[in-house]
């Protein structure tokens, strides 16, 4: 079939990556020595849509390397072999050769074939050798009261007229069956249509097959998995075939039944631990359950009824009985805006993803990582299904990365210097998600050793970021603030420095660039957390509505401190011309907005308006406005798009009227009005 | 013989999506007392004047963005982008919106006009290319002179009448 192969093959992409990722947190989470059946199943079945798919679409070696983690898992789940630690190992060494092929069939990298051999060759060998070896010979024959074989099944096979538009091919069915033992097909062609009327893609045979061999039911079933709910199928024991054709229907419509059920569970089951491949491909498509799409289709169809009825009161306005059509509109409009305000939320979730998507990938990491430095680790986490925004969740991806990494080699301590300090030799790393208002919390704490209090602010002292005076009477949380600062991230000082060091800054910053803020706190001895707080979404913002002259901008709710009056006595010119204003003790460079942006304000009396403080990138200032409006929700818009990046500016929106306003960039602005201030007040605070 | 000409052409113009080409729509307006045309294909919308919120520290052409229906378009005021008298918006003044090619990427622009006069077919071999203007004028987005009933059409290139580097290049003389 000359079709267009590259969509189905995308798909397949897709979810042999999901697969891979799924064997992978399903093999590190295997309790070696007992097992549980049901994990080694999903293993194999992960393994085997992945081999089965690959043979379809003709990625050879794909199916071959698949074919021997397959045999492998089908001995593990058979209990002919024992799950021992190293064969762990080794698949889980597979699964990421595995990864590097379907990355190379992708086209986006290269194999190293030494790898792949090396990995083949260990497969074989240990397939060959123990419990494998002795099993391997009666693999042909049943389990012991396991399954009932017979001589051989009568299958009668009628593949819906459909069955192959849905890339299931009825040869390749065919094929497998032969491969289970000797097989006899009788086509029935009863279905054909005349030469004239024939859809080439369009399954008109149905086959009569007679399998003879002591083969167990369920691979028989197998074969059929995946097209039990697109064919009539029944399968009768060989010798019985005879009696049952009186009752025929009966039996294989159970038999139906019960495929039709597995396969649900499968389905379902698929969907329940479906940890996509965002950790290791970017992918463009999001899949979407279904009911988030059934919520919106029946929010539009209120919609479509709310506005028909506000139609028809529209109509009849000009009539008399006005009073009571005033009111019949009122609760209209009510309804539109319920309806409109759920349907944003729907559409919203849509873009939703649980954050198992980002914490999938830590399991894996933290086995290597703990292994490499020697250190026992036990990795908890909790609130996997806490829901957050795909383009926030892709910015987050490298930041936890980089502080569970960080936990890993500097909090947690390796047993012996746990075991010293009184501690079990395992460390926690405890990673929890929850949502706390319009946020998104997510937690990393350990119970390793804390931050250094005393040589984090020997660094800071000896960097001139502070006095030794003052050193000693910073509090523990400023203590910790410093980590963050971009002089803490240069390479000697993590040596020097046994908390956290490494490109703390940058993290900091891909965090605030989403508009999160990430707080450290840290107890000496007995471990640090950090909390890490998201926006939900990138789409919407809580904004606090201001007026400078005759224009209305909109300041984001998150990095207002507070709004004041500003008092005569506290306002000081520095060198002149630039204004600090003195609030709890701080300086606050202050910024005129209306001069920022060359427009005419009500007033340049600082006392007769407001000062905004607002706070970004860890830098206060006070911006003065002229009134403070609302609050509201607000849509944000790209200026990009249609024109260009504006300076102090992070994007519009679209006001209640229909005008548009722009919202401030405030870590942007305080960097545009940068200026002599800025290093005294930095100084003296 | 030109019959051929103008078919074979049309054929191009018509495989390679390229308008400007055999004869051609173009929506012209007034500006000054001046005729000017822009591809018609490239128009999106004719809509009357409303009030923009401006861009700080932008260049003085732009008027600011304006709301299309939840996208932000840029308004751009055509007189003064030519450096013409600035005159009062009347009822006639018209917001002509555009879509434009630039750096592989679509965008929309608005621009502001006196007013809309016609739409013109402008055959291809009535197109005169434009004098050379030396250094006095730039004329980098007149793609040609048209002449119909004894009047003048200038015929722009919005594309590169309106390009994001010329936007930033005066935006930084400005500020």
């Amino acid at each position: 079939m000359a079709m267009d192969m590259e969509q189905f093959h995308q798909t397949f992409f897709e979810e042999s990556l999901e697969g891979l990722d799924l064997m992978e947190s399903a093999l590190l989470n295997l309790d070696v020595g007992a097992a549980e059946p049901e994990a080694i199943n999903s293993i194999f079945r992960a393994a085997h849509s992945i081999k089965g798919g690959s043979g379809t679409f003709g990625f050879l070696d794909i199916a071959n390397f698949t074919h021997l983690m397959e045999t492998l898992l089908d001995e593990m789940r058979d209990g002919r072999r024992q799950v021992v630690q190293a064969e762990a190992d080794l698949l889980l060494r597979a699964v990421d050769g595995l990864r590097m092929l379907v990355a190379a069939a992708q086209g986006a990298a290269e194999v190293d074939d030494d790898v792949i051999t090396g990995l083949q060759a260990e497969l074989q060998a240990a397939l060959e050798q123990g419990p494998g070896a002795v099993t391997r010979s009666a693999a042909g024959t049943p389990s012991p009261g396991e399954q009932k074989t017979v001589a051989g099944w009568h299958i009668r096979f009628r593949p819906d007229l459909d069955m192959m538009r849905t890339g299931n091919d009825p040869l390749r069915i065919l094929r497998e069956l032969a491969g289970l033992g000797e097989i006899q097909v009788a086509a029935d062609s009863e279905r054909l249509p005349d030469w004239a009327l024939l859809d080439p893609e369009v399954c008109y045979l149905a086959w009569d097959i007679e399998l003879r061999g002591e083969i167990p039911r369920d691979q028989v079933d197998e074969v059929f998995a995946w097209v039990a709910d697109e064919a009539e199928l029944d399968i009768q024991p060989l010798a019985s075939a005879v009696q049952a054709t009186v009752e025929e229907n009966e039996p294989g419509m159970v038999v139906d039944g019960e495929l039709l059920v597995e396969r649900r569970r499968k389905e379902r089951r698929g969907s329940g631990e479906r940890r996509g491949g965002a950790g290791s491909v970017e992918t463009t498509s999001i899949r979407v359950s279904i009911d988030k799409i059934d919520d919106l289709i029946n929010m539009v169809g209120e919609l479509v009824i709310t506005q028909s009825m506000l139609g028809q009161i529209g109509d009849s306005l000009g009539q008399d009985n006005a009073q009571a059509k005033l009111e019949k509109l009122r609760d209209g409009l009510t309804a539109l805006e319920r309806n409109t305000r759920e349907l944003q939320e729907s559409v919203m979730r849509i873009r939703m993803l649980p954050i198992s998507f980002a914490f999938n990938r830590f399991p894996r990491l933290v086995h290597d990582l703990g292994g490499k430095l020697g250190k026992q680790i036990d990795l908890r986490m909790s609130g996997e299904n806490t829901e957050l925004d795909k383009t926030v969740m892709e910015k987050i991806g490298d930041p936890l990365v980089h502080l569970v990494r960080n936990a890993l080699d500097h909090g947690l301590e390796t047993p012996e210097v746990r075991l010293a300090a009184g501690k079990t030799a395992t460390g926690t790393l405890l990673l929890n998600a929850y949502h706390q208002g319009g946020n998104i919390v997510i937690e990393i704490s350990d119970d390793g050793a804390g931050i250094n209090r005393r040589k984090v602010l020997a660094k800071a002292v000896e960097r001139g970021l502070l006095s030794e005076a003052e050193a000693s009477s910073l509090p523990d949380d400023k203590v910790c603030d410093l980590i963050f600062q971009p002089g803490f991230s240069t390479a000697d000082v993590v040596s020097d420095v046994s908390g956290r060091g490494v490109g703390m800054d940058v993290v900091r910053r891909n965090i605030q660039d989403v508009g999160g803020s990430v707080e450290l706190s840290s107890q000496e001895g007995q471990g640090s957390r950090i909390t890490i707080r998201l926006p939900l979404t990138l789409a919407i913002l809580d904004g606090q509505l201001v007026r400078v002259g005759g224009v209305i901008y909109i300041i984001p709710l998150v990095s207002i401190i507070e709004s004041l009056q500003a008092k005569p006595e506290s306002i000081n010119a520095v060198a002149g011309k630039a204004e600090v204003y003195r609030s709890r003790d701080e300086y606050l460079p202050v910024i005129r907005l209306h001069h920022v942006f060359n427009i005419e304000a009500d007033t340049e009396d600082l006392t007769k308006g407001l000062l905004v403080v607002a706070e970004g990138d860890g830098q206060k200032a006070g911006i003065f406005v002229d009134e403070l409006l609302g609050q509201q929700q607000v849509v944000i818009k790209s200026l990009e798009s249609n024109y260009r990046r504006v300076d102090g500016v992070s994007g519009a929106t679209i006001l209640g009227d229909g005008s548009v306003a722009l919202i401030m960039d405030i870590p942007g602005l305080i960097r545009m009005t940068t200026s002599p201030v800025h290093d005294v007040e930095r100084k003296r605070a | 013989m030109t019959q051929a000409i103008t078919t074979e052409v049309r054929s191009r113009e018509l495989e390679a999506g390229n308008a400007d080409a055999a004869s051609s729509q173009y929506l012209t307006f007034s500006l000054a007392d001046e005729e000017y045309g822009v591809d018609i294909l490239r128009v999106q919308e004719i809509k009357g004047w409303t009030p923009v919120t401006q861009i700080p520290n932008a260049p003085p052409f732009l008027k600011g963005v304006l709301n299309l229906r939840g996208t932000i378009v840029p308004i751009v005021d055509l007189r003064m982008r030519f450096n013409l008298k600035e005159i009062e918006y009347t009822p006639t003044t018209v917001v002509i919106v555009l879509s434009l090619l630039t750096e592989g990427r679509e965008r929309t622009f608005g621009i502001v006009v006196d007013a809309v006069s016609d739409v013109l077919n402008i055959a291809t071999a009535d197109i005169r290319p434009k004098p050379d203007f030396g250094t006095v004028v730039d004329a980098d987005f007149i793609n040609g002179l048209a002449t119909v009933d004894e009047q003048m059409v200038m015929l722009l290139d919005i594309d590169r009448l309106l390009r994001p580097d010329e936007l930033n290049a005066i935006s930084t003389v400005t500020a």
